[in-house]
């Protein structure tokens, strides 16, 4: 097959192109230039995007003995993932670019290139497997190395997109194997740190990087019961179950530090209450996709486990699509889910599909929250 | 190698330059020495220096060996401002990056610059060079544009910005290196104040240039240290690549006008000529393809193993649309569909029948991208 292994100068995709190489394919190695501006060298956490990390894919493609190229996808960057975040944040939502990104470049402007191209797959160093189901049809399942597992951001793969795709690690047990191999295969990026964060924000102060974009807007932040308990200069700067920089003198009705429950940027209000109304009943989303095949009957209620974070548990559920929106109905509370993020339903190891949460329902009723202390 | 035209980058050196290079590599003595083998290596280098001299039409003293032409542009442009009275340096902003960046350097340390119009052809607008120097000449510390442009292959008349600045004796520096070996670069006609190029443009090796520096010009060096190359650029001197240099540029360059014709006509009407009817170089062919994307051409033409560009190599081998082609006013759209086509002396007619057989397919192929 014709592979192009996308390269982010880090040590997963390095082996990745690496076994496919090994796998006998014919592969190129592409790194995705996603910043207008990109830095000289890494720093802090950022994984990609700066020079330095483009000098180390040219040099492991090197290596390898197979060609490698450069494409810029800033401008389609800019527009659908960072863009993105920056009106969802507007929103009050929580987004997820490294989904954004997977959804809309890597497997989305990437592949559609590639294959216009004439290349078969996009190989990138993802831990998640695909495998063949019973009905002959691709399934993402969950890599074999638990703690690495990226199954969660893999989930907005269509059917015809697992097609196209090849996790050359994904069954791979460990970060370690990985790092070990790359030392045998004598790559200089075998102990490369791990990438973190948010990779277009380079110091990490995602709050300053909003300001910077959205300004500032006092608001009120009040509780559940309306009580109006201090002011603050923009939704952007909150999330849901953040508990740090309210600025709120008086605690909880149940004594305890005030958490945020929601983000409401039309009427610019910040929502606190106490930790257990934190706790999340219900889930439900308009913006779904399968990966791979649908279940049978999506009306009718399936079991199914979900997880709202990348690297959270999942808890079990049952989920169906009524009114157009998947609805989700978790069998014990999830703490802090923010709209905004993806919820990834799993059947086992298997990815079913995922959506982006638009509403939650807390499992406390704010007659339950403000009875602790009455 | 495939088909290799993109000798604008870099063109290889021919068997005949790398033989001198090797043998001169095999000589000791540093240049400065004043024992035998110092006189031998020193002998070497002004035999290089007088060949080089005698290609430019200029005097012997003027050639100032360096490490090339960004080293050239810099020492020129950054040179003869610290030298002059005034502060405005008028260039054009379709310039080499080795002179923009010095400019644009110079600007951010407070020096003033005058970017001078080009049409959409890439030609300078002269007008409004004499208009401006009338009105203020005196500020001027220097001006500088380049001879042939990199990108385009457009030939300026550089001789005519050298006649509308010599009443005001100001200085201009010319970026030479794509002209260099291409047309007629004589540095005592030009009336040039200094002119820099490079040798691996023209099959030397990669590493060493030459400014010409006229000999009543005065300027700051960059490097400081043993004198050399009368105190304009110190550092022990590479007499073996001034000796292939010297080799390389002497060899006459084929006459590129077949080979151009025959691309041009060969593209017809699937791209656009970027120079339009504006006078080139013909060893430099650059093309539009509305709606194709660079990146994609280049990546299926190396897939044919022919090798071109696109604008010019870029930082971390992101290809961008060119500063050049923004300038002359084109699209950010239509500049990320350049492509540029240059030829050296191993191009033949093949090779261009060659690209024009793959062409259609992958401007088509690129294009739905």
């Amino acid at each position: 097959m014709k592979v192009l292994a996308a390269m982010s100068g880090g040590v997963d995709s390095a082996v990745a192109a690496a076994r496919a190489v090994d796998a006998g394919h014919e592969v190129v190695g592409v790194h995705l230039a996603l910043s207008r501006m990109p830095g000289t060298l890494r720093t802090g956490s950022r994984g990609c995007c700066t020079v330095e990390d483009s000098m180390d894919a040219q040099r492991v493609s090197n290596l390898l003995g197979i060609k490698y190229f450069v494409w810029d996808f800033s401008e389609r960057f800019k527009e659908d993932v960072v863009d993105d975040f920056v009106a969802e944040y507007q929103a009050g939502r929580t987004p997820n670019p490294c989904m954004r990104c997977n959804e809309r470049i890597k497997f989305a402007a990437l592949l559609e290139k590639a294959l216009s191209l004439g290349f078969d797959a996009v190989c990138t160093g993802h831990y998640a497997t695909i495998l063949t189901g019973e009905d002959g049809e691709l399934e993402l399942h969950r890599s074999l190395a638990a703690a690495k597992d990226q199954s969660y951001v893999l989930g907005v793969l269509t059917k015809e997109e697992l097609k196209h795709a090849m996790f050359p690690i994904g069954a791979t047990a460990s970060k370690a194997e990985i790092r070990a191999e790359a030392q045998a295969r004598g790559l200089a990026v075998a102990q490369k740190p791990d990438s973190y964060d948010i990779c277009f924000i380079p110091d990490g102060d995602t709050k300053g990087w909003l300001e910077e974009r959205v300004g500032t807007k006092t608001g009120v932040i009040k509780d559940r019961a309306g009580n109006v308990l201090g002011e603050h200069d923009g939704t952007h700067g909150f999330t849901v179950g953040q508990r740090k920089g309210l600025h709120i003198g008086r605690p909880a009705p149940d004594g305890k530090p005030r958490y945020v429950l929601e983000v409401r940027p039309k009427t610019n209000e910040v929502i606190v209450g106490s930790q257990s109304a934190l706790a999340i009943a219900e889930l439900a989303g308009e913006r779904y996709t399968w990966c791979g095949s649908a279940p049978k009957n999506p009306t009718e209620w399936f079991e199914a486990e979900v997880q709202v974070r990348a690297h959270g548990e999942s808890v079990a559920c049952r989920a169906k699509v009524s009114d157009q929106a998947i609805h989700v109905e978790l069998s014990e509370p999830l703490i802090g889910v923010a709209p905004g993020q993806t919820a990834v339903l799993y059947l086992g190891s298997r990815v079913l599909g995922q959506f982006t949460i638009d509403s939650t329902v807390s499992a406390v009723s704010v007659e339950a929250e403000f009875e602790v202390n009455a | 190698m495939g088909t290799y035209l993109d000798h604008a980058a870099t063109s290889p050196m021919s068997d005949e330059v790398i033989e001198a290079y090797t043998m001169a590599l095999k000589h000791v003595g540093n240049p400065s020495s004043v024992h035998s083998a110092g006189q031998e290596a020193r002998a070497m280098l002004e035999d290089a220096r007088e060949r080089i001299a005698k290609l430019v039409n200029c005097d012997r003293n003027e050639v100032i060996f360096t490490s090339g032409g960004t080293e050239s542009n810099n020492l020129a442009i950054t040179g003869l401002f610290a030298k002059r009275p005034g502060n405005l340096i008028i260039s054009a902003y379709t310039e080499h990056h080795a002179a923009l960046d010095p400019i644009e350097f110079l600007q951010s340390n407070g020096a003033e610059v005058h970017w001078v119009g080009v049409d959409s052809n890439g030609v300078w607008d002269l007008e409004e060079l004499e208009n401006l120097l009338v009105e203020r000449a005196s500020d001027v510390a220097l001006i500088s544009l380049m001879w042939v442009n990199n990108e385009t292959g457009v030939l300026n008349p550089i001789d005519r910005v050298c006649k509308l600045a010599e009443p005001y004796g100001i200085p201009v520096h010319s970026d030479a290196v794509a002209a260099f070996g291409h047309t007629e670069t004589d540095f005592a006609r030009s009336g040039l104040a200094t002119m820099a190029f490079a040798a691996h443009k023209v099959g030397g090796p990669v590493g060493i240039g030459a400014l010409i520096v006229g000999r009543q010009v005065s300027l700051e060096p960059l490097l400081h240290g043993g004198g050399q190359e009368r105190g304009l650029r110190a550092g022990t001197m590479n007499a073996p690549a001034a000796h292939a240099f010297a080799v390389a540029a002497e060899a006459t360059q084929p006459d590129y006008e077949p080979l151009a014709k025959q691309l041009i006509d060969g593209v017809g009407t699937l791209g656009r000529l970027i120079r339009g009817d504006a006078p080139g170089v013909a060893n430099i062919v650059s093309f539009v393809f509305p709606g194709s994307a660079g990146d994609s051409m280049l990546f299926l033409l190396d897939q044919q193993n022919i090798e071109v560009s696109n604008g010019s190599a870029c930082t971390a081998g992101v290809t961008r649309a060119s500063h050049v082609l923004l300038a002359m006013g084109m699209s950010e759209a239509d500049a990320a569909s350049a492509l540029r086509f240059s030829f050296g002396p191993t191009t033949t007619q093949a090779e261009i029948a060659q690209v024009l057989a793959v062409l259609p397919q992958v401007v088509a192929t690129a294009r739905k991208i």
